[in-house]
């Protein structure tokens, strides 16, 4: 019996190192070109080439130890403690929520509030301005984004790959209308949201016959198209120079927040000049705008036309044999989704105080909608977690000043932010496919309220 | 008239270019029905790989004759990027298929997020012009076309055609074909539906790899963001091919090419990108499948 | 309520004229005629590939029929050309309900939503389409009310009420049709189609099956199912419609149909000539 288990082990052995070396061969070819040699361009403009095999050779037994490692050890382990949990036969569920758990919503809502206050307590008024803007304004933008998007991927399961349109189409309304005719944020941030709204139904109108992948490159195809339109229709857009200057949000035309004026807030209330302030009450205003977005999206859920966003997303043929009308379902959720996009996107501009078309690139789809997938499709929880770990990750690493003193004052975290970035939603969607939260929580029920395992939903066809 | 030939001799050689790589996008999504979004940067890899084999080349020996140089371009950026997708496909693809169903496409924009940035990081971000490669050519009447314009056509043409007998002729084209239809059942009858996938990925990527060479050699640049845009071209033209189909890939990537270049000839240089997509957009509103695409049953 | 169909009136609910349908060159339905009465189960019986699904398809919208006329006539004497309507209008606008061969449920949801999401049309009323709903209006809640207690009261019917809370998906095979039915009732239609309802299921829970059928019948709702199941074809139904290729060869009452000829040689697959043959032996009574 020893001697089988010893047979096993050495077997397990002699093919971790057989897969390691084959790992090592394959990593070997596929950087040789790619890593092993480096081009630039010396003195004359002449693109040239220099080895840097050091560097390959790091790739390469990554590779190899790594495969290694996983096939020798990590592999066995895991099979090893699901063989055990499948003979004890305790699912993995636990019945029993800690206090942490059951008020997590309450507790991080809580945090939330307090959040700027703790920043400055600590980081005093000008060191707190990094951890209100780039983290607390920054991440919750993607929040409100991806709970947005959420509503036409996650509930009615409709692919939409151009989300980033809407977000750009209440961007450049809040940029033009206040230049053009001087209307406030608490004005422009509602008719931002309407015209987004009404784009995605001038938009959505044609398109939501069609099923699956073609929706999906078709509101690529339209997010690329409002894309080029503002990059070359110069005399209202400015192209790629963007708009500057725009309007700065007030507090509700009470206090400014533009040095100078007479009743700017810091003057009004005896503070010291700081941006903080201004910064402050953007945060609270995104955060308002993210429970506006969670409140109308865990309510629309318990109405009657959630709950035909979901049945849509489970099948749209059963669906029209109720009597649903699918196209103006489709196209409900596609204008709510396009509205909250909006007000972010009006957000957005008045945050910025400049909007430029490279802020609306596919690439802000494809995060948005990242973000949505990792978080677990219609789980407004899962995707918030998700947009702090995704987003607030990424923006972490800009901070990682001491990585320089490992890797070298050339080293510049923020270049790798981005495959960072990709690598961690491909690891993620590996470990959990179904993103973080992968249960349902029904919308009504008649005795007890029991989640859905994500194995039950469906994600749409669209 | 002759303005108007001159166009079209510049959109049929832009449009082969797309029409290569919307081969491997409708192959994959004929095969597993996923949107392989790292498609086009494998792409722009193939035009990376073939740029430092012409460096070195030229590096070592100096005199070797153009068509040599392109042929080891060629051969090695479709062995590289061949290895690049299948391995690819091994580790982000394989474990995800048959789960849900976005999870692949999640993992596909992510692969292609970390392609670009893997070469951004390691090959720096600026654009690397290399000098060029073929320079004759030819006047008729007051037409020019250049010898990489007929290269390249020429090329995609034999392509084209080997791809046709190995789909259609092949044992290897039948297991696709079988493995496009029913996985499952193509599995109990003993395709080996692994394999022929990988298959799929590594010739994809060996077009998308040529593609990339040709792209290189008639702009002479190449940048770590080149997959994204010709990319999204290239799985338009797929879509209004009719995806799925090979010659309506090839029809598409003419047409797309076609398009770009009248448009920007006659139109608007600025606004060329927005009528490509207007134009798909168009013809999925009212020929959802595609032009060559078979119509899709809705089965009760 | 219980005193069955000899109090109901047999007037007719759906007329099927000259139907017609082509995929490609292929003539799937051709020249079908037939009646369903008012408060009658009628069954559509034929060999496989007769064109029974296709029947279906035509009647609740999901194809569009190549030739022939599909009056619905409602309780209120108001009569529509189904062909004409869009297909959630069949269900939303004539009343007429469907289920599927292959069961189509939101999996995803539990039971009970199942059951609401068929209250669609009612509920979105009520909610003043959403908007004066999100407001909170007593309307709303009221009739969010009456929806969950029409779902109960399915519910029961279909024996599901212990297991509303789970999700459709994790019902056995059984349930789920009995749920597909219910679903198709909450939207209280006046005809209601039912595909294979049989199909796959034991002899016990074909009983309950057949016991479900005929309370629907007798609260006065019409039905008109597919089924391959003899058994429950013949204990059932008031009417019995034979397809074969695309064309009616019978329709009568189930005793009617079980001896007729034609009928008996579609299923055994005899050729013309040979019909007669039959014929002759049932006169005989060997058959």
């Amino acid at each position: 019996m020893a001697n089988g288990y010893q047979n096993v082990q050495e077997d397990v052995m002699a093919k971790a190192v057989k897969e390691g070396a084959i790992a090592g061969i394959i990593a070997f070819l596929m950087f040789l070109v790619f890593v092993g040699i480096e081009t630039y361009q010396d003195i004359n403009n002449q693109l040239v080439w220099r080895t840097r095999w050091g560097l390959l050779a790091v790739f390469v037994i990554v590779a190899a130890v790594g495969r290694f490692l996983t096939v020798g050890f990590i592999k066995p382990h895991l099979d090893k403690r699901k063989l055990a949990k499948a003979k004890t036969g305790i699912l993995e569920v636990s019945e029993e929520k800690s206090f942490f758990h059951k008020h997590f919503l309450k507790i991080a809502l809580v945090f939330l509030l307090c959040y700027p206050f703790l920043a400055m307590m600590i980081f005093g008024r000008q060191g707190s301005l990094k951890y209100v803007d780039n983290f607390g304004i920054q991440i919750l933008i993607y929040v409100m984004l991806a709970w947005g998007l959420n509503i036409v991927v996650g509930l009615a399961g409709l692919l939409d790959l151009g989300y980033v349109a809407f977000y750009a189409v209440g961007a450049y309304s809040y940029a033009l209308l206040s230049a053009h005719f001087g209307f406030s944020f608490w004005l422009l941030l509602p008719m931002a949201g309407i015209l987004a709204a009404l784009w995605g139904i001038i938009l959505g109108f044609p398109v939501l016959r069609l099923r699956g992948d073609y929706l999906a490159i078709v509101t690529l195809a339209f997010g690329e198209i409002i894309r080029l339109v503002l990059i070359n229709w110069t005399d209202v857009t400015r192209g790629t120079f963007g708009i500057s200057g725009i309007a700065k949000a007030t507090f509700f035309g009470i206090w400014s927040f533009d040095t100078g004026t007479a009743n700017n807030f810091a003057k009004v209330w005896g503070l010291p000049a700081s941006s903080v302030y201004y910064k402050m009450f953007l945060f609270y205003i995104i955060l308002a705008l993210c429970m506006l977005t969670a409140y109308v999206t865990i309510r629309l859920r318990r109405m009657p036309i959630g709950r035909a966003w979901e049945a849509l997303r489970e099948d749209e043929i059963a669906c029209r044999s109720l009597g649903i009308n699918t196209v103006a379902t489709k196209l409900t959720a596609f204008a709510t989704g396009a509205m909250f996009g909006g007000f972010a996107g009006s957000f957005f501009a008045a945050r910025q105080g400049f909007v430029s078309p490279e802020s609306f690139v596919f690439l802000e789809s494809a995060v948005i909608l990242a973000i949505v997938v990792l978080g677990g499709m219609g789980s407004l929880t899962g995707i918030a977690i998700a947009a702090v770990v995704m987003v607030g990750g990424t923006e972490l690493l800009r901070e990682m000043e001491f990585l320089k003193h490992v890797f070298g004052p050339d080293f510049t975290p923020e270049l790798y932010r981005m495959l960072l970035f990709g690598l961690a939603m491909i690891i993620v969607m590996l470990f959990k496919p179904r993103g973080f939260v992968g249960t349902r929580e029904p919308t009504a029920f008649l005795r007890t309220r029991k989640a859905v395992s994500g194995s039950f939903t469906k994600e749409g066809h669209g | 008239m002759e303005y108007f030939i001159q166009q079209l001799a510049n959109g049929l050689t832009l449009g082969s270019i797309y029409g290569l790589v919307a081969i491997g996008y409708t192959m994959v999504y004929g095969i597993i029905g996923m949107i392989n979004f790292a498609h086009g940067d494998i792409f722009m890899l193939g035009g990376f790989a073939a740029l430092i084999v012409f460096l070195i080349l030229t590096t070592f020996f100096a005199g070797i004759p153009v068509a040599l140089a392109l042929l080891l371009m060629l051969v090695i950026a479709m062995l590289m990027t061949g290895l690049w997708n299948w391995t690819i496909e091994r580790i982000a693809y394989r474990p995800l298929r048959g789960s849900f169903r976005l999870a692949p496409l999640i993992t596909a924009i992510g692969m292609s997020i970390v392609l670009s940035n893997f070469i951004q990081v390691t090959q720096g971000p600026r654009n690397k012009p290399i000098p060029p490669l073929v320079t004759d050519v030819y006047h008729i009447g007051n037409i020019t076309i250049s010898l990489k314009q007929i290269l390249i056509v020429v090329i995609t043409s034999i392509l084209l055609f080997a791809f046709w007998y190995i789909v259609n002729k092949t044992p290897l084209g039948r297991a696709q074909r079988a493995t496009e239809q029913d996985r499952k059942m193509a599995a109990l009858l003993g395709v080996d539906v692994d394999r022929t996938i990988s298959i799929t990925f590594i010739m994809g990527a060996a077009l998308a790899a040529v593609a990339g060479t040709m792209y290189l050699m008639y702009y002479g640049v190449a940048s770590f963001n080149d997959g994204f845009i010709p990319g999204v071209k290239a799985f338009t033209a797929a879509v209004l091919g009719g995806i799925g189909s090979l010659p309506g890939a090839v029809l598409g990537g003419l047409l797309i090419g076609l398009i770009e270049s009248l448009w920007s000839a006659y139109f608007s240089i600025a606004y060329k990108d927005v009528a490509t997509f207007a134009i798909l957009a168009i013809v999925l509103i009212f020929k959802p499948t595609g032009i060559l695409g078979r119509p899709e049953v809705e089965k009760v | 309520m219980a005193t069955g169909t000899n109090t109901m009136t047999k007037d007719t609910i759906l007329k099927v004229e000259h139907l017609s349908m082509k995929f490609g060159g292929l003539m799937a339905i051709n020249d079908f005629s037939f009646e369903a009465r008012r408060g009658e189960i009628t069954a559509l019986i034929g060999p496989n590939g007769a064109g029974k699904t296709t029947v279906f398809n035509c009647i609740t919208g999901f194809y569009k029929p190549t030739m022939g006329m599909l009056t619905l006539k409602r309780s209120n004497n108001k009569e529509f050309l189904l062909e004409r309507l869009r297909d959630f209008e069949i269900n939303k606008v004539a009343g007429v309900s469907r289920t599927f061969q292959n069961i189509r449920l939101f999996s995803g949801l539990t039971v009970l939503e199942n059951l609401l999401v068929a209250q669609h049309n009612v509920l979105m009323k009520a909610s003043g389409f959403t908007i004066l709903g999100l407001l909170g209006l007593p309307a709303y809640k009221n009739a969010a009310k009456a929806a969950i207690e029409k779902a109960e009261y399915w519910l029961e019917k279909a024996d599901l009420t212990d297991r509303a809370d789970d999700p459709a998906g994790d019902l056995s095979y059984g349930a789920q049709r009995r749920l597909e039915i219910a679903r198709a009732m909450c939207t209280e239609p006046e005809l209601l189609c039912l595909d294979e309802p049989a199909a796959g299921l034991n002899p016990k829970e074909s009983l309950t099956l057949n016991a479900l059928l005929r309370g629907i019948r007798d609260e006065g709702t019409s039905l008109l199912l597919i089924e391959h199941d003899m058994s429950v074809v013949m204990e059932i139904s008031d009417h019995v419609v034979v397809l074969e290729y695309g064309q009616k060869i019978s329709d009568g009452t189930p005793d009617h149909v079980k001896n007729d000829p034609k009928v008996i040689a579609a299923y055994l697959g005899v050729e013309d000539d040979e019909v007669e043959e039959i014929e002759e032996k049932l006169e005989e009574g060997t058959i």
